[in-house]
């Protein structure tokens, strides 16, 4: 058990910053700390510009394998490249489903076929992906999935509705849990898709949020297609494949989250030097509470990784999500106290409020998806504690 | 960077963890309590000298085995985990770690090897209420007389005080500056009592010093102020005991775990209503996140030269979690165990009255943020 890192790591660790101060210029410099969770309105177009930028100087999907254009780096190296990247004030990557999520999942479990057409697309900033399971009647119960696929012609025909799916405005492409199997019901019948967005009988609508911005959407399938090309793993088996699609959720990239965290700690900070609420003990206690949160997370995801090679999610993997949610929360209503009356007020010219204000209310959802509070303590209670399961 | 146990790190955990399992259950703990100086004196001459525990982050060339914080830490989660009655944390952690990191070389070198072989116990009185106290506090005045000292002073509450071979005492000079002495019970002017404590796993002693008549070579530190030093040793402590709390809360989890499997109420076991499962997962939240803190903490300590304040912030960190989450789990596990969780014949009480003996020291939650925040708001 060790933290530190080689002479070789901070060789590599320089590596990263310098090309992110050489980079993370000109044009790209409104994009410092933009684009995160919460923000993801700002300059997209220009944010997809730079997933290109980042993939030309060899820093997309660095963790993929060589052979499939990634950088194949050890954990160590992820987690520099993903704490330097974030330090740098690095812009919310737009490409993070596609890197994280469903390029994996095809690395895991797709055909070399779909290897070769799918990867180079998402790794050079060309195809943004979004993730389509959630329905009005399959949100913390995933399985009830009603949207439907039907072998056609040759072509799986897909009628249906998902339901919050984010940034399905600006992708390409959407991965598909849907029922394919007539009368079946729960994990049984489902198979997995990959769709292109852009084709007759898709609708996407934006919903608006209590933020007032559009992050997530409805998306409507009327008949669109499917290739079976396209399907991953066998039809039927959709669930297989969609579990093992939330188990990359937890990954390398929670440490450049963090980073952004310690960001937006150290503007909330200033703001309580700055208007006096530092004097207030009970907002220094919670600035301590913060402070001590961080250090926490970060010595737990580097647990969590470092542990995972065996497969199963250890303990300090599966609390990973409630911890993280629930800090964040706190910090977003911290924030707000600390700005008192005048965080309730709207300033187009102070850029700091209107992040801590979007944070404030965005951090709401942080409990809700990717798996609830209630759900995460199910699975850590059943799976980690082994009490008795849930009815179902 | 690789954050988890190597091979012999494992083998230090696990070995342990049988030892006690098998030498310090639930009678046996009792047993010890109720002993005049509250110490299983069988499992400590085991642990302390067969075991080699002492030893653990004594440099080898005094006879240590030259390990780090992290082993300690991992001792002392599985002695924590069974609230061993040994006087451990405060004869190897407290008395030696400030011999360590803040005494003079030449002069310590001796007892430091006595204390690694487990053949003599100290104690730490490093301030008056030793409760709360933190680097740079004394419990003593030292005042040179003829070729030596002359202390004056009181600490109220030494952790295994009454059955030490010697103490480590805090003391001002004149001249201001921190210095730790040698003091034995039976020199002159030193009166030793044990205090009766609801924590009776871990007894306090009364430590007063009148006049108390040393020569020059008992005072351990020589001629260099000891605050740097102890600034180490205290932040090393904490996350020594921080790990022992950690232990503890897991036992809390684990013992409720079990019980909520078994109890049945309304024709099902209690662990399967969603609101015991929630409970049950909230306590191992605040456990793992602890448990993480207090490794990491002992892990950055362990190759830190001189601790910098954001070391030593981590350090409280590390304690306030851990004092966080053992209280939250003891509470938890005494409510979950209903009716039974209140009776002095199930556990819970035990851990409940550590959590809280505990809570205290370095100073409570709030006084540990409230020094973190300072640090953030750079004051
Ligand atoms: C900002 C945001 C972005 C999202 N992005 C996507 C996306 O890109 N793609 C996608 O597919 N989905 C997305 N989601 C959907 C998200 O995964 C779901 O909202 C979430 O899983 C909860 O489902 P639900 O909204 O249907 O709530 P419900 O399941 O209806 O839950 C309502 C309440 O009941 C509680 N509850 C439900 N079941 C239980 C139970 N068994 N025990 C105890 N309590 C229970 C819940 O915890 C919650 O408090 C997003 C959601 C948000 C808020």
């Amino acid at each position: 058990m060790k933290l530190e890192f080689s002479a070789e790591d901070e060789a590599f660790r320089r590596e990263v910053a310098e090309w992110m101060k050489a980079n993370l210029v000109g044009e790209f410099e409104v994009l410092r700390f933009r684009g995160g969770p919460g923000d993801e309105e700002a300059y997209p177009a220009l944010r997809k510009k730079w997933e290109r930028k980042l993939a030309e100087g060899g820093w997309a999907c660095v963790n993929w394998p060589q052979e499939h254009g990634g950088r194949g780096l050890s954990l160590a190296h992820q987690v520099i490249f993903h704490e330097e990247y974030a330090r740098a004030g690095g812009p919310g990557r737009l490409g993070h489903l596609g890197e994280g999520l469903i390029g994996p999942t095809i690395l895991a479990l797709g055909s070399e076929d779909q290897k070769q057409r799918f990867l180079p697309g998402i790794r050079e900033g060309r195809d943004y992906w979004c993730q389509g399971y959630s329905e009005p009647g399959a949100g913390s119960d995933l399985a009830n999935v009603q949207t439907k696929a039907v072998f056609e012609d040759g072509k799986w025909k897909v009628t249906g509705q998902k339901v919050w799916t984010s940034l399905a405005h600006e992708c390409n492409w959407i991965f598909v849990l849907a029922r394919c199997e007539a009368g079946s019901k729960g994990h049984k019948g489902l198979i997995f898709l990959l769709m292109p967005l852009d084709q007759p009988g898709v609708e996407v609508r934006p919903i608006k949020q209590l933020t007032g911005t559009a992050e997530f959407n409805e998306v409507f399938f009327d008949g669109a297609v499917a290739l079976p090309e396209n399907v991953i793993g066998e039809p039927g088996d959709g669930w297989k494949v969609a579990m093992a699609l939330l188990a990359f959720e937890r990954g390398t990239s929670t440490l450049g989250q963090q980073m952004h965290f310690i960001h937006e700690l150290e503007l909330i900070a200033a703001e309580a030097k700055k208007n006096g609420a530092y004097a207030d003990p009970s907002i220094r206690q919670r600035i301590a509470l913060a402070w001590a949160g961080l250090r926490a997370m970060r010595y737990n995801a580097l647990r969590m990784l470092s542990g995972t090679e065996g497969g199963t999610l250890p303990r300090e993997g599966m609390m990973y999500k409630y911890f993280w949610s629930n800090w964040h929360r706190d910090l977003g209503k911290l924030a707000m106290d600390i700005l008192g009356n005048e965080s309730m007020v709207v300033d187009e010219n102070d850029l700091t409020r209107q992040k801590l204000q979007g944070m404030f209310m965005f951090t709401r959802s942080d409990t809700i998806y990717a798996g609830t509070n209630e759900i995460q303590l199910n699975i850590i209670s059943e799976r980690a504690l082994g009490l008795p399961r849930e009815p179902r | 960077m690789d954050f988890v146990l190597n091979d012999d790190q494992e083998i230090i955990r696990a070995s342990a963890q049988s030892f006690l399992n098998d030498h310090s259950d639930s009678p046996k703990v009792r047993a010890a309590m109720a002993t005049p100086d509250g110490i299983d004196t069988a499992l400590w001459r085991q642990a302390a000298t067969e075991l080699g525990w002492c030893a653990t982050d004594v440099p080898e060339d005094l006879g240590g085995l030259g390990l780090s914080l992290v082993e300690v830490a991992l001792l002392m989660e599985q002695m924590g985990q069974r609230l061993a009655c040994l006087p451990f944390f405060a004869s190897a952690v407290l008395a030696a770690g400030a011999l360590r990191e803040a005494g003079d070389a030449d002069r310590c070198a001796e007892l430091l090897g006595q204390l690694a072989a487990g053949e003599v116990t100290a104690a730490a009185a490093f301030s008056a209420d030793d409760i709360g106290w933190r680097p740079g506090a004394a419990a003593a005045t030292a005042k040179q007389a003829g070729a030596g000292w002359q202390l004056d002073g009181a600490a109220r509450c030494v952790l295994h005080g009454s059955a030490a071979d010697l103490f480590v005492v805090a003391a001002r000079d004149e001249a201001g500056a921190l210095r730790l002495f040698r003091v034995a019970p039976n020199d002159a002017g030193v009166t030793v009592s044990r205090r009766k404590t609801v924590d009776e796993t871990r007894p306090y002693a009364q430590l007063t010093l009148k006049g108390a008549a040393l020569a020059e070579e008992r005072c351990l530190s020589g001629a260099a102020d000891a605050t740097v030093g102890m600034m180490k040793a205290t932040a090393q402590a904490m996350v020594a005991l921080a790990a022992e709390q950690v232990g503890a809360a897991q036992s809390c989890l684990d013992i409720t775990v079990a019980y909520v499997s078994e109890r049945k109420q309304f024709g099902r076991v209690i662990g399967s209503f969603q609101a015991v499962k929630h409970r049950c997962a909230e306590m191992m939240v605040k456990i793992e996140a602890a448990r993480s803190l207090a490794l990491g903490a002992a892990c950055r300590l362990a190759v830190a030269g001189p601790v910098g304040d954001e070391d030593f912030a981590e350090a409280e960190a590390a304690k306030f979690y851990a004092t966080d989450a053992l209280f939250f789990c003891a509470q938890e596990a005494i409510q979950l165990h209903g009716g039974v969780g209140f009776t002095w014949e199930y556990d819970p009480q035990l851990y409940f009255k550590r959590a809280q003996a505990t809570a205290a020291w370095f100073g409570s939650s709030s006084a540990l943020r409230e020094d973190i925040a300072s640090r953030v708001f750079g004051q």
